[in-house]
């Protein structure tokens, strides 16, 4: 009888497991949500260095200048190309190595539905926001990226780890509070982008990953 | 005799909590078939293959035996050139398999 319940128990818990597995990608590691997290803190510290020049020029010559502001314009994409793509690699490969790890794999079905749901309201913020860019609508371009970001992990959570939808819910927040302070944009990204990654993927780190 | 039988038939249902157990989930990749089914709307061949790591022979015959008793809707499409069959779980597999996953909670529960 105790040996019909002990069977029964187990039973139980592979189909938890297999249900839980078939319907959520459960691989994303904390270390990614921190590696990603210092990417975009170094990213805002090299952005904020383009600001110096910049302002020292506009304050030397009293007014704004077109092509400077291009400049600046210019140089700021390329650094969160680079930010968005060091993340991006360093992120899935913490993952990766997390599936890896645990015999999982890394492209399945639930890897996939998890990619298209983020991706969507992802790749409609990044057109929006290089809409802004294209006009030189910089004021809300900050904002639009943690509200955007946000929504996308809100939509995510529920193909992964459910956790991802609070970090989802304080992006956007801070998106938001964001719109009332326009001019420092760089600090509020840092914060959502840079921070609040960083105490993200600690948590989960201590949460699911620091036995394993 | 009938008196013996019919106490020993009320011991059984107050008791027994096997009554709902299905002999057809006694085996594990029909319990895992069901267990995906259960949680994905409708699922194919392939994926289902990836995720209970089992070979396409092994899958098939009990994909069969499913559906064959019901508890399984098989859909025949095409992606491109390639054919692709779907599964997903029919009323009565629902109730089957949640009949069996209570009365497994009911084994764990009456022996306490």
């Amino acid at each position: 009888m105790t040996e019909q319940n002990q069977q029964s128990l187990e039973t139980l818990q592979d189909i938890k497991r297999i249900m839980e597995r078939s319907s959520r990608f459960i691989s994303l590691s904390g270390l990614s949500g921190i590696a990603a997290g210092i990417c975009a803190l170094v990213g805002a510290w090299f952005a904020r260095n383009e600001f110096k020049p910049y302002y020292k020029n506009y304050n030397g010559r009293g007014g704004y200048e077109a092509t400077d502001f291009q400049e600046l314009k210019f140089r700021l994409l390329i650094i969160a190309i680079a930010v968005l793509a060091a993340a991006l690699a360093s992120a899935f490969y913490f993952t990766w190595r997390k599936a890896k790890h645990n015999k999982l794999p890394i492209w399945d079905l639930t890897a996939k539905r998890l990619t298209i749901n983020m991706l969507i309201p992802l790749i409609a913020g990044g057109l929006f926001i290089m809409a802004m860019y294209q006009y030189n609508e910089w004021r809300f371009i900050a904002p639009a990226c943690l509200v955007f970001y946000g929504l996308a992990l809100v939509n995510a959570s529920k193909y992964t780890l459910s956790d991802v939808r609070y970090l989802g819910l304080f992006q956007i927040l801070l998106g938001l509070i964001n719109t009332q302070f326009p001019e420092s944009g760089l600090y509020f990204w840092a914060a959502g982008f840079g921070i609040m990654h960083i105490i993200y993927g600690f948590v989960m780190w201590w949460k699911y990953d620091r036995n394993g | 005799m009938i008196e013996m039988g019919k106490v020993n038939n009320k011991s059984f249902e107050l008791k027994n909590p096997i009554t709902g157990l299905n002999k057809i989930f006694d085996n594990r990749i029909r319990l895992g078939i069901m267990s995906v089914l259960m949680v994905n709307e409708e699922i194919n061949f392939n994926d289902l293959k990836q995720m209970l790591e089992v070979t396409d022979g092994n899958l098939a015959t009990h994909l069969l035996n499913l559906e064959d008793n019901g508890f399984l809707k098989v859909k025949k499409g095409f992606v491109g050139k390639k054919t692709n069959t779907t599964y997903s779980v029919t009323k009565a597999g629902e109730k089957a398999f949640t009949d069996h996953i209570t009365a497994l909670e009911n084994m764990i529960k009456g022996v306490k």
